[in-house]
């Protein structure tokens, strides 16, 4: 009887100090360091001994294929098509001079030739375009160990395999149950403590505390996605009565900048988890949440916007201008609504780097709850914050071109491209304008020049 | 969905297309990988409204004209093969082609080319582009940027340049005339890049 009794024992006890072996640790190298906002450097050297397993294993894979003699499929960074930046004009009058008889001047007049562009354009477009490419995730050129981003995989030798098996258990089986711990204690944390707070009478302690605690639950999420952070001329941060802008590209972006600054957070109620924390958030600090019906109404919200805005007292305000997520590689048309309101605009510039985990939340795709789990089995996400000096609509200048001014300085920095595609486009249709826009530049060609010859 | 690891044993008929239409295998597989995306609820066959999902061909004044030149008349779904085959037409011509009598016109040669284009103007396939179809192209480049006068002086003098047996239409024979000296080749083409 004792013998069958105490090798279970054995485990139980063996059970109970591993856990709580583990939860110092979590406590200790975690939960304690996010409380007060300092860090080991942990995740640093995590991220320089994976970078050096992924260059050997991209290598393996080159030499792999070719041992093979086969053609390795190269991931397109940008284009798979050779598009020429000319314009319009240009080309025509370049297909026409290589047809005409007649000299230059005479030659701007419709020539059957013409269609030539148009449709060479159109079949261009149908084989690989600018926008779609944005919302699909980015390709990358090395193979960051997650099959999910790989194509090659049929090159890869006993070794690599091993490696990948490696790594597919530490992340689903050490990296994804401490990271969900982490999550939920985090979550957890902030519904409650920002109902506590918000038993206070408002005064200064009460906002004293509340900016801690959000801080502190922030800190704990971002250690939940493994996020290495870096942060950039941070003597730009936004203070009380701006505007903070940024581009977007997955509901992290919200974790990444909150968990160095204090922000009012602007949004629609939902109802669920998320409703949850939105209003016990809410009752900490004034935050802007929107009921669904009041969203359509754009008067309405720009009142409560600048209303906002005004009181000084009250945290600067995070928008995410393109409305929509966008796959890091592009900056798209920022909406004008948070820039009519005169408040001073504060960019920010975010940049995920995608060798450790492809960020981006293709809403189409996946789901939230399919998109956090994938983002919490990836290796780490790597990201670099930038804050932009500030910027105010200047005279004369309206809406729309300060939002312009303010999506190229946020791309220039970020490296990304700065696109005039409305981010509306995932999901709507081509405004008809441009479309005339075409329509206009070819017109004056042809028409142009009859104009002028009715005149001499 | 999800993400789908492509490889030349999932495209039908590859090795066939690869002879066909001349694209390497590489390029096929993109080509796939495009058509795939294009293709939405995954079916394997391409509609019209598909092509919707391009914003630069909305934005394009004959991109219906560009859509319907890739579904055969009567047709009104798209597979692979046939989608691969409408786009051979913009592949580069090949430098050292011999000219076997017997082989088919390849699709990327001038001739090729022209018939695409041909095609575009020429809705109803009858071999001519008559007055009424060269006014309706004119209006889709121009739309409401100049009125009905000036399209119909331009389509006129276009008409009168190229119609040699004055049938008021303009024949494949004579639309090839006109653009005797036209780079087609470097006009019509779409270059891979790798």
């Amino acid at each position: 009887m004792e013998l069958f009794f105490n090798p279970f024992d054995n485990l139980v006890c063996i059970l109970r100090i591993s856990f709580t072996v583990w939860f110092t640790l979590l406590l200790v190298f975690i939960i304690v360091p996010a409380i007060f906002g300092v860090s080991f450097g942990i995740r640093r050297l995590y991220m320089k001994t994976l970078l050096k397993i992924f260059e050997w294993a991209t290598l393996r894979i080159e030499r792999g294929a070719k041992e093979k003699n086969h053609h390795l499929y190269k991931p397109y960074s940008n284009a798979i098509i050779a598009k020429e930046p000319t314009s319009l004009e240009e080309e025509i009058k370049e297909i026409r001079r290589s047809g005409s008889n007649r000299d230059l001047d005479s030659a701007s007049e419709f020539e059957m030739s013409d269609i030539f562009y148009f449709a060479r354009r159109g079949v261009e477009s149908i084989m690989d375009d600018e926008v779609t490419k944005r919302f699909s995730a980015e390709e990358l050129e090395s193979w960051n160990l997650l099959t999910r981003s790989n194509n090659n995989f049929h090159y890869i030798s006993l070794r690599l395999t091993v490696l990948w098996g490696l790594g597919l258990l530490i992340r689903y089986g050490f990296l994804l149950p401490l990271r969900v711990t982490l999550a939920f204690t985090g979550v957890g944390l902030l519904v409650f403590l920002t109902s506590v707070v918000g038993l206070l009478p408002n005064g200064k302690i009460k906002n004293f505390l509340s900016k801690k605690v959000h801080l502190m639950c922030y800190r704990i999420c971002v250690r939940a996605l493994t996020a290495i952070i870096t942060y950039h001329d941070s003597e730009n941060k936004p203070k009380n009565g701006g505007i903070c802008v940024a581009n977007h590209t997955s509901p992290i972006d919200v974790i990444i900048l909150a968990s160095d600054g204090c922000y009012a957070m602007v949004g629609q109620i939902h109802g669920g988890l998320m409703g949850v924390i939105q209003r016990s958030m809410v009752k900490a600090c004034p935050h802007v949440w929107f009921e669904r019906s009041e969203v359509k109404d754009r008067h309405l919200v720009a009142k409560r916007l600048s209303d906002h805005v005004e009181d000084k007292s009250k945290l600067p305000i995070l928008i995410f201008p393109e409305g929509t997520c966008i796959n890091n590689t592009s900056v798209m048309m920022f909406k004008k609504g948070s820039f009519e309101i005169g408040a001073t605009v504060y960019p920010v510039a975010i940049k995920y780097d995608p060798r450790f985990g492809d960020a981006f939340w293709n809403s189409s795709k996946f789901g939230m709850v399919n998109y956090l789990l994938r983002m919490m089995s990836s290796w780490a996400i790597v990201c670099s914050v930038w804050y932009l000096p500030p910027m105010s609509r200047e005279e004369g200048e309206d809406a729309v071109q300060f939002a312009n001014r303010v999506k190229a300085a946020i791309a220039r920095q970020g490296g990304l491209v700065d696109l005039l595609w409305d981010g509306g486009l995932k999901r709507g249709k081509v405004k008809d304008t441009f479309k005339e826009e075409q329509q206009k530049l070819y017109s004056k060609m042809l028409v142009g020049t009859q104009e002028d010859r009715s005149r001499s | 969905m999800g993400s789908n690891s492509s490889s030349m044993n999932n495209i039908p008929n590859a090795e066939q297309l690869v002879q066909e239409t001349g694209f390497s295998a590489a390029h096929i597989l993109r080509l796939y990988e495009r058509f795939q995306f294009l293709d939405k609820d995954d079916t394997g066959q391409l509609r019209p409204e598909d092509f919707g999902a391009v914003r630069e061909l909305a934005m394009n004044p004959i991109g219906d004209r560009i859509i319907s030149a890739f579904f055969s008349p009567g047709q009104e779904t798209l597979d692979f093969a046939s989608f691969v085959r409408v786009l051979a037409h913009f592949r580069p011509a090949d430098s050292n082609r011999t000219r076997d009598g017997a082989q088919p016109e390849p699709a990327n040669s001038s001739m090729g080319k022209l018939k695409f284009a041909f095609q575009l103007y020429d809705q109803d396939r009858d071999g001519k582009i008559s007055r009424a179809e060269l006014l309706q192209v004119l209006r889709a480049m121009l739309g409401m940027q100049v009125t009905e006068e000036q399209l119909q002086s331009i389509a006129e003098r276009a008409i009168q340049e190229a119609d040699f047996d004055q049938d008021d239409a303009i024949s494949f024979d004579e639309f090839r005339k006109s653009l005797e000296k036209v780079n087609i080749d470097h006009k019509m083409s779409i270059r891979f890049l790798s």
